[in-house]
């Protein structure tokens, strides 16, 4: 336990003496700062103190001597451990205070206090030196408090915790925060808590009209129905899917496969565009059925059901990512029990399969329902006159008539319905246990499904596929169509001038417009998947296999970003991190962290569907062989952990590629974005080239599942992972 | 622990990246089309030498930009869009004064500069106008409209799309022409019967024409620049100047307060508003009527000369008070009349 404390104390000194303290010009790996490392932008807190003024950074420092000291001195354990918090606390509580106390324009509060020293001259956002100095303490207090015989002594599992929670709430909290005040405050800006309430149960969002047959409903219900049927939609067909693949012998199963994942692969926007062809008032299919069956060209699209639809393309692959891992999962054991049993095929799916899949049906459910509130790109092309809450804030926000305090309220709207959500889906998976992977042998085959279920599943599966694959063969129709939906000649000058190259002296020159906003979202989706993973997998881990106090709201809080609508996190990102202590707007890190921590719920939530399956006997026998918590971790856990991590990694992947809200605010010219440049396209009417871009994208990403597919995927759970035989089935 | 470490490691080279590249350049946000934005770029530092990061947002979202960034701003110019957001950055003293001349700029252009102080200045004008999908209106035997007043002939039931103005600049605009045009009584009972024609209030405000070029709606209002585009890519759209005389937009040039790089940003402003920059406009399809005296007149263009254009009032129509009493009256009295 010293031994690490010290490490860390050693770690924030290291900060604190070396490294700039400040952001530099030029950014740290410029490197820059060296030639000059005194100077009041480069110099080390150490020397900002002594040579510039700035005392009220030696709080750092102070904490850091005093953990040393502590440590020295103090012999019982416990209360060494305890005092060493005490001071790594304070230490980190002091730099936070200081950094949102004096600012640029110099002290925020107590200006008189602090008149006549180097405070009035402010200050600039934390750089380096403050990340390091701020992680070694934060280390320094977690593992004082594992000391102290929290979460089982475990160093490793409270750095963890303390980690997350840090970055949760630097992240997540701090930055929503500045936006939800609004909700609280008058249009002068005054705060005024009693405006909250009628604001919030205005009728303008709650109205039922369109329930009792009057008028319409306002955007919360509207949003709670279609997502309600989102989810379960999304579910049904996501396990419908992984039955399919699971537990029949299919033939085209990797035909599906792709048809399944390629519409998380899809630009939003793209799927409207490609379904108002189809089936808008002057699209294909419309013209068709009026052709046929005289059926007269209407724009129903434009509704509810324009949405609903768009909405189960894109989400039911999430569903059915979370889904295969936990189907995949079910022990055979079982099913095989229910079998010698007595129970027939449909008697054991039902009593023994089906709710052994609870808690990934659960998070399927629920991600669906989170994806369908927060939609933006859907309601928007296909909405009509049905308004639900994500466009509304974004128009509150960046409409004709700014409003933030709408915007505020109707986000909390929208937490709220999605912290209910949350708390149903906990109280139906309930606390029953879902271990089957156990580490017993069992034979590894699985039951076939009964052939009821088998029909049901390729009945509503199949078809979909069919449609899913109409839309794209439109989609890639459209690329190469001169005017989409009007001159339908064959060309190729949407690629050419996306994605044109010349050769010139020998050397390949990329003239493409789309080239440099290519690469850049590349760069930057491919930093950020494993980052999220890593978090959202940590995360999961934490839920399932710890206890601790305030799990519950831990858990909550980790959704919070998901569930918050794109424009809300790219405003708020700009209102917290344009200004010291933390700036980071202009970077590509702010894109980096807004993506990690926007997509991390998906990786909580598959990792602890199929954390739940892997039963306590595997880490309980590591622990018993000597090893500690990240040993067992990463030889017993991860391992079986394959499927959640691709998961997580292809869809934070494929997220940084396809988001469009929540980067609109935060993209610049130098890392421009795919999809922000493709809504400008269309936007511009420009559909030929943002339709081939789209497509490129869509066979990039594809390329890349592919391959993560191919790395990570597999897991043995057991000898063989195949299908009973039909014909041995009992009756 | 050792492995724990390494996280650490990572964690901590990841939060130094946190110091990103702040290199001296023009940082300008585009409200106009990508491709202008993109000539415009190359040509300004072509002449200039002047580095400049150009980045495509529309109004709304570069106004809440510039409005989250109060302070320390990381955008310096803000070019094009219309004048509404610009006269609002303007107000809420988000911008400053170019100090940049204006003598050889069109009345409507200097105007703008004039009621915001010398914030925003006037780059190009945009006619509002209706436009037609021939084809449809063709299969479905209706004549076209020639007058705002048509639109509420019964014979277009569910075939006219518009924006809703409390989201959309281009729908505020058709608002404030037609309480200019009839009188604000006369206007809104107009709009209430042409809302009985509405099959949809869309949040964007050019999304109706890029409806109606596809058939998807019959009639869309919006901007005729945006018109006369779609109609040039081959769509059977139709654009008609409304008889009893229409209004426009002026779109505006902006330097945001509290810029670090300000000579520069005045050489972007004087350099948009040059007769040089504005001809090249027609090059990448814009067909809005330019600022400067000088510059050529793209033949696509509105002819202003053969359009009824009001005086459009953009003090009175574009303060808060004024667009927060006649949306609430919109809300009231014409968003649900078609249901």
């Amino acid at each position: 336990m010293k031994r690490i404390i010290f490490q860390w104390i050693a770690v924030g000194l290291a900060g604190f003496c070396l490294l700039p303290w400040y952001m530099v010009d030029g950014g740290f790996w410029s490197f820059g700062w060296i030639t000059d490392p005194a100077s009041p932008e480069n110099a080390p807190a150490l020397l900002q103190i002594l040579l510039h003024g700035r005392w009220w950074l030696a709080g750092a420092l102070l904490a850091l001597l005093a953990a040393a000291l502590v440590q020295l001195l103090v012999k019982p354990p416990v209360r060494a451990a305890r005092l060493t918090a005490a001071v790594a606390a304070l230490g980190l509580g002091w730099t936070t205070l200081q950094g949102l106390v004096i600012v640029r324009h110099g002290p925020r509060i107590l200006k008189d206090l602090l008149a006549g020293t180097a405070a009035e001259q402010g200050q600039i956002g934390f750089g380096a030196g403050a990340a390091v100095t701020l992680l070694g303490l934060l280390f320094v207090l977690t593992t004082a408090i594992s000391g102290m015989g929290k979460g089982r002594g475990d160093a490793f599992v409270t750095g963890m915790i303390g980690l997350i929670v840090s970055l949760v709430g630097v992240f997540v909290f701090y930055p929503v925060a500045h936006i939800l005040i609004s909700a609280f405050q008058t249009s002068a800006g005054a705060f005024e808590p009693g405006l909250f309430i009628p604001r919030f149960f205005s009728a303008d969002i709650w109205g039922i009209g369109c329930l009792v047959g009057q008028g319409s409903c306002g955007p919360a219900i509207n949003s709670l129905m279609l997502a309600i049927a989102a989810g379960v939609g999304t579910t049904a067909l996501g396990l419908a899917f992984a039955l399919i693949f699971t537990r029949t012998n299919f033939a085209a199963k990797p035909l599906l496969r792709v048809l399944t994942v390629i519409p998380i692969i899809t630009p939003p926007f793209v799927i409207g565009l490609a379904l108002i062809l189809l089936f808008g008032r002057a699209g294909a299919a419309t013209a068709l059925f009026s052709d046929l069956f005289g059926i007269e060209k209407s724009r129903w699209l434009y509704s509810f059901w324009g949405i609903y639809i768009a909405q189960l393309l894109s989400f039911t692959p999430i569903a059915f990512l979370v889904l295969i891992g936990v189907v995949e999962g079910v022990s055979p054991s079982m099913e095989e029990a229910s079998q010698t049993l007595n129970a027939n095929r449909w008697q054991t799916f039902r009593y023994v399969s089906l709710p052994l899949m609870r808690p990934g049906l659960a998070a399927a459910f629920l991600l669906g329902f989170i994806e369908s509130l927060a939609d933006f790109g859907n309601p928007l092309v296909l909405g009509g006159n049905f308004n639900v809450l994500s466009t509304e804030i974004y128009f509150s926000i960046v409409g004709a008539v700014a409003n933030p305090a709408r915007a505020a309220t109707l986000a909390i709207v929208l937490l709220v319905l999605t912290l209910g959500a949350f708390l149903a889906q906990r109280r139906w998976v309930g606390t029953k246990s879902y271990a089957t992977v156990t580490g017993k042998a069992d034979s590894g085959a699985h039951v076939a499904l009964s052939r009821g279920v088998k029909w049901a599943c390729y009945l509503t599966a199949l078809p979909w596929a069919a449609f899913t694959a109409i839309v794209y063969s439109m989609i890639i129709f459209g690329s190469f169509a001169k005017l989409w939906g009007y001159d339908n000649s064959f060309t190729l000058e949407h690629y050419i001038r996306a994605f044109g190259m010349k050769l010139k002296n020998g050397a390949l020159k990329l003239t493409g417009v789309a080239w440099d906003s290519y690469f850049t979202t590349l760069e930057i989706a491919s930093i950020a998947a494993p980052l999220t993973a890593l978090v959202g997998l940590a995360t999961a881990y934490l839920l399932v296999r710890q206890n601790f106090r305030g799990k519950d709201a831990f858990e909550f809080s980790t959704m919070l970003s998901f569930a918050i609508p794109g424009t809300v996190i790219g405003v708020s990102y700009v209102l917290a991190f344009n200004f010291p202590p933390i700036e980071l707007t202009g970077t590509a890190l702010i894109l980096i962290i807004v993506f990690v921590f926007r997509n991390m719920p998906v990786g909580v939530r598959g990792g602890i569907a199929a954390m739940s399956q892997l039963d306590k006997s595997l880490d309980e026998a590591s622990i018993t062989l000597g090893a500690n918590s990240f040993t067992t971790v990463r030889r017993v856990i991860a391992p079986l952990m394959g499927p959640a991590m691709v998961a997580a990694l292809t869809y934070s992947f494929v997220r940084a590629i396809t988001s469009v809200s929540a980067v609109i605010f935060l993209y610049t010219a130098k890392h421009n974005m795919a999809t922000t440049f493709i809504v400008g396209r269309v936007e511009n009417g420009d559909y030929g080239l943002a339709i081939a871009y789209s497509a490129v994208l869509i066979v990039t990403m594809l390329a890349v599942i592919m391959a993560t597919q191919f790395l990570f995927g597999r897991r043995r759970l057991r000898r063989e992972n195949r299908i009973e035989p039909v014909a041995a089935g009992r009756a | 622990m050792k492995k724990r470490n390494t996280l650490g490691a990572a964690l901590i080279a990841t939060l130094l990246a946190a110091n990103g590249a702040m290199a001296e350049e023009l940082s300008i946000v585009c409200s106009n089309e990508q491709d202008w934005c993109d000539l415009m770029t190359s040509a300004f530092t072509e002449k200039t030498g002047i580095d400049v990061s150009m980045v495509r947002k529309s109004t709304g979202e570069t106004l809440a930009q510039v409005r989250a960034e109060a302070g320390n701003p990381k955008i310096d110019v803000w070019w094009g869009g219309t004048g509404d957001p610009h006269l609002i950055a303007a107000a809420e003293g988000l911008t400053q004064p170019s100090g940049v001349d204006t003598s050889e700029l069109l009345g409507w252009a200097q105007k703008l500069a004039d009621i915001s102080g010398g914030r925003t200045i006037g780059i190009h004008l945009g006619v509002l106008g209706i436009a037609y999908n021939d084809d449809v209106l063709k299969e479905k035997g209706i004549t076209p409209p020639a007058c705002w007043k048509d639109l509420a002939d019964p014979m277009y039931k569910g075939e006219i799309q518009v924006a809703n103005p409390n989201s959309s600049g281009t729908a505020y605009t058709e608002l404030a022409t037609l309480v200019q045009v009839f009188g604000e009584d006369e206007a809104f009972k107009l709009l209430r019967e042409i809302g009985k024609n509405v099959n949809q209030y869309t949040k964007s405000g050019s999304a109706p024409s890029k409806a109606a070029a596809r058939g998807e709606t019959g009639i869309s209002i919006g901007f005729e620049h945006d018109m006369v585009k779609l109609a040039k890519k081959g769509f059977p759209l139709k654009i008609v100047s409304p008889c009893e005389g229409t209004g426009y937009e002026v779109g505006g040039v902006s330097i945001i307060s509290g810029t670090k790089h300000l000579d520069a940003a005045k050489k972007f402003v004087e350099f948009a508003l040059s007769a040089e920059a504005q001809s090249l406009g027609p090059q990448v399809g814009v067909y809005n009527v330019p600022s400067n005296k000088n510059a050529t007149l793209p033949p696509e263009a509105p002819d202003p000369s053969t359009i009824k254009l009001i005086d459009y009032d953009f003090a009175t129509y574009g303060s808060t008070e004024t667009r927060e009493r006649l949306l609430k009256r919109w809300d009231e009295e014409v968003k649900d009349a078609g249901n």
